[in-house]
């Protein structure tokens, strides 16, 4: 089975700063790491691999720098990386963005099953990875709790509904998006780092894709207008319960059981 | 030895004058918490609980205690180890935990002064929300500073930054008279004369009660990594200790932990920890304010690591990927405690270049006399955290064997030259293996100490010195 996994460089610390003037994320390279949630769905593909052979690459789109989480993903076994880079590809929104990797993914080579991480921690939108399932034209199953069952020609999945789960059967190739906590991610390895890090990487600019025209990738390609970015405001929701043991039990059990930390 | 009074309903009406009576536990009015502590099982509930909420409380409640003979048992969160907070003679016990303030960060002399009742937690986030640093690392968070100091409190990260005692620059305390005394203060250094401070940091709460502390912070470093490092066996993981330490090199911990207890950790837990490929890991961890700087200090360690016959190395270098590693390495104590029906523990402490005999003995131990032990600890500073398990054994078996391993394991401390507690205190239940490992010329000192500090004997009687 041939495994991509899409990864993706973010901020190192939850604490963004906006400029206040321009209203745009301050990126601090030295600063950056691999999107946490991307390490589950890296994890997955090196479990899959695994159990089931075949080889795991990995795919992310970025400035220069971002061959960095590459090497990461070297280091905790993956096997190819491809970095897509262009100042052309810049301020690209949701949409410019799955366009881009589905050309780049086209270019790096076919592949049976990809899998995304849920979301980013800088984005947020959980949108990248439907989107690009679709101009992959493959099927895509979103918030993946459990991988069941690979066999021959699909994939037996457990997606974690608001409500309930749902057990689907899906054709390869398809898109996987991957919940936190499916499996704990491994650490880096300092060996696989060190055999690693003259590993070529393959880079794809605007010249090397099938669609060469500038208006369908970065700033241009991007419908989505940002008016403004401002940080969120920051919860921390507290709540006091009061009332007999036997009440709170009770009360702790349902909320235990809508969170799903029992069934 | 003049017996204890107990507080009677007059003594109450009385002390509601010094205390609010809301505040005030007597009688059934005293939660069963109040009997014991975290780990012992001796049980004795005081005859009152005194909650309270500043030193002026405290001072009334001693010179009162100490003019109508009633033992006053200092009490924090209640987490110790070795029955320190147990009421022996019941009496008064005073808890500490609604006195939790922070009452003033001093930028320019780089301190933090506290009430005694503050959990670690709540002032580790306190400070490094504003960039600043108390090393003192226990593995108890929710343990409260005055607890930490009344033990002198060690944790992971000793063998870089040293433990409670090196970071507490001045105490408030109050004396068995009920006399308020300033120890120390916000001073770097002090030769003036004896150093009272240092001697009521780690006397468990038997010479004076402290209601103050002014602590040493640093600035906080501004990253860190873990290195995880699987080795094919625990002696091989222990044996290479001594080499890291001889590289010059400075981690800020070194633990050593057995597969068998990272699996109690992950049941206990319900989330599986990074890697399962070994049955020995050392975890490491480095600070530094960037990320090439502390690679530079790592690198060699390791390589030393990989000529001793490590694995691999694991870098744990972002929150996400250190948090479950640390969070395993944190629910050690309480993942042991619930695999079994009782345990007791041993802290001892032994050179570093030690740990390893000390280690292999214990292995050895628990094929001897046939009974479970399991052990997790601070190899960078030679404090071993080693816990018996009782399972299903009767009453006298468990007693026979309990005291067979602790006797054989304090006694091969002694041999390698270590003491009885790193960390944990002495307490109530330590006290034989003190008395066995110490000349006795070190207790006559201390019992002298005692009588000049506590002349009435109403500090925490029956603890540390007092056999």
């Amino acid at each position: 089975m041939n495994i991509l996994v899409c990864i993706k460089q973010v901020p190192g610390s939850n604490k963004v700063e906006v400029d206040p003037v321009t209203g745009v994320l301050k990126r601090n390279s030295a600063d950056a790491k691999l999107n946490p949630y991307d390490l589950y769905a890296l994890e997955t593909g090196l479990r899959l691999r695994e159990q089931y052979g075949g080889t795991v690459d990995v795919l992310t789109m970025g400035p220069p720098q971002a061959k960095a989480i590459l090497y990461e993903a070297f280091a905790m076994g993956a096997d190819r990386g491809a970095l897509i880079t262009d100042r052309k590809f810049g301020g690209a929104d949701v949409l410019a963005t799955s366009y881009t990797l589905s050309q780049g993914i086209k270019r790096f080579g076919a592949f049976d099953l990809i899998l995304c991480g849920l979301q980013t921690t800088d984005g947020d939108t959980a949108q990248v990875g439907p989107e690009l399932s679709e101009q992959l034209d493959i099927p895509c199953v979103c918030n993946v709790r459990q991988i069941k069952e690979v066999q021959d020609k699909s994939i037996h999945v457990v997606m974690e509904m608001s409500e309930d789960m749902e057990d689907l059967q899906v054709a390869f190739p398809c898109l996987l998006t991957v919940q936190k906590d499916i499996y704990e991610p491994r650490l880096p390895s300092y060996k696989k780092a060190k055999a690693t890090c003259e590993r070529p990487i393959e880079t794809y600019t605007l010249t090397d894709m099938d669609d060469t025209d500038e208006k369908h990738y970065g700033l241009s390609g991007s419908p989505t207008q940002v008016q403004r970015i401002f940080p969120p405001e920051v919860h921390k929701a507290q709540e006091k319960w009061q009332g007999d043991g036997q009440e709170l039990a009770e009360r702790l059990y349902q909320l235990l059981k809508q969170q799903k930390f029992i069934v | 030895m003049m017996e204890y009074n107990q507080v009677t309903e007059a003594d109450l009406a009385v002390l509601a004058g010094f205390v609010d009576r809301e505040r005030l536990l007597f009688g059934d009015e005293i939660n069963e918490e109040y009997s014991h502590d975290e780990l012992t099982s001796e049980r004795v509930y005081p005859s009152l609980v005194a909650r309270v909420v500043s030193t002026e409380e405290v001072s009334k409640l001693m010179a009162y205690a100490n003019e109508h003979h009633i033992a006053v048992t200092p009490r924090g969160a209640g987490t110790g180890l070795v029955g320190a907070a147990v009421a022996v003679e019941r009496g008064l016990m005073i808890d500490t935990t609604l006195m939790n303030h922070v009452l003033e960060l001093d930028e320019e002399n780089l301190t933090l002064t506290v009430e005694p009742g503050l959990l670690l937690m709540e002032l580790r986030s306190y400070v490094e929300e504003r960039g600043f640093y108390y090393p003192p690392d226990p593995g108890e968070k929710s343990a409260t500073i005055g607890g930490n100091i009344s033990t002198n409190a060690g944790g992971m990260t000793a063998v870089k930054y040293g433990v409670t005692r090196d970071y507490v620059r001045g105490l408030e305390v109050v004396l068995a008279d009920g006399t308020v005394l300033q120890l120390g203060g916000k001073v770097v250094k002090n030769s003036s004369g004896y150093d009272l401070k240092d001697m009521i940091i780690g006397s468990e709460g038997t010479l004076a009660f402290v209601t103050k502390a002014i602590l040493k912070l640093l600035p906080l470093p501004k990253k860190n990594v873990s290195l995880l490092v699987p080795f094919p066996t625990l002696e091989q993981a222990i044996g290479t200790v001594p080499l890291i330490i001889k590289s010059k090199s400075v981690p800020t911990a070194i633990e050593f932990m057995e597969r068998e207890v990272i699996l109690d950790a992950e049941e206990f837990l319900g989330r599986k920890f990074p890697d399962n490929q070994a049955d020995a890991y050392l975890l490491l961890k480095f600070d530094g304010n960037t990320m090439e700087e502390i690679a530079s200090y790592y690198d060699d360690t390791a390589q030393i690591c990989l000529d001793q016959g490590a694995i691999d190395i694991l870098i744990a270098d972002t929150e996400e990927r250190s948090a479950p590693v640390w969070k395993t390495r944190g629910a050690f104590l309480e993942a042991i405690k619930a695999s079994t029906s009782m345990m007791d523990e041993v802290d001892v402490v032994v050179p570093r270049s030690r740990v390893n005999d000390f280690v292999e003995f214990v292995h050895q131990l628990r094929q001897d006399i046939g009974i479970r032990i399991k052990s997790f600890g601070h190899a960078g500073d030679g404090n071993l955290h080693v816990y018996i398990l009782r399972d299903d054994l009767s009453d006298e078996k468990w007693r026979e064997l309990m005291r067979l391993a602790m006797k054989r394991m304090y006694a091969k401390a002694r041999e390698l030259q270590g003491q009885v507690s790193g960390e944990h205190g002495i307490g109530l239940v330590k006290r034989p293996y003190l008395k066995e490992s110490l000349p006795e010329a070190s207790l006559v000192l201390m019992r002298g100490i005692k009588q000049v500090f506590d002349p009435n004997n109403i500090l925490n009687p029956h603890k540390v010195c007092q056999m």
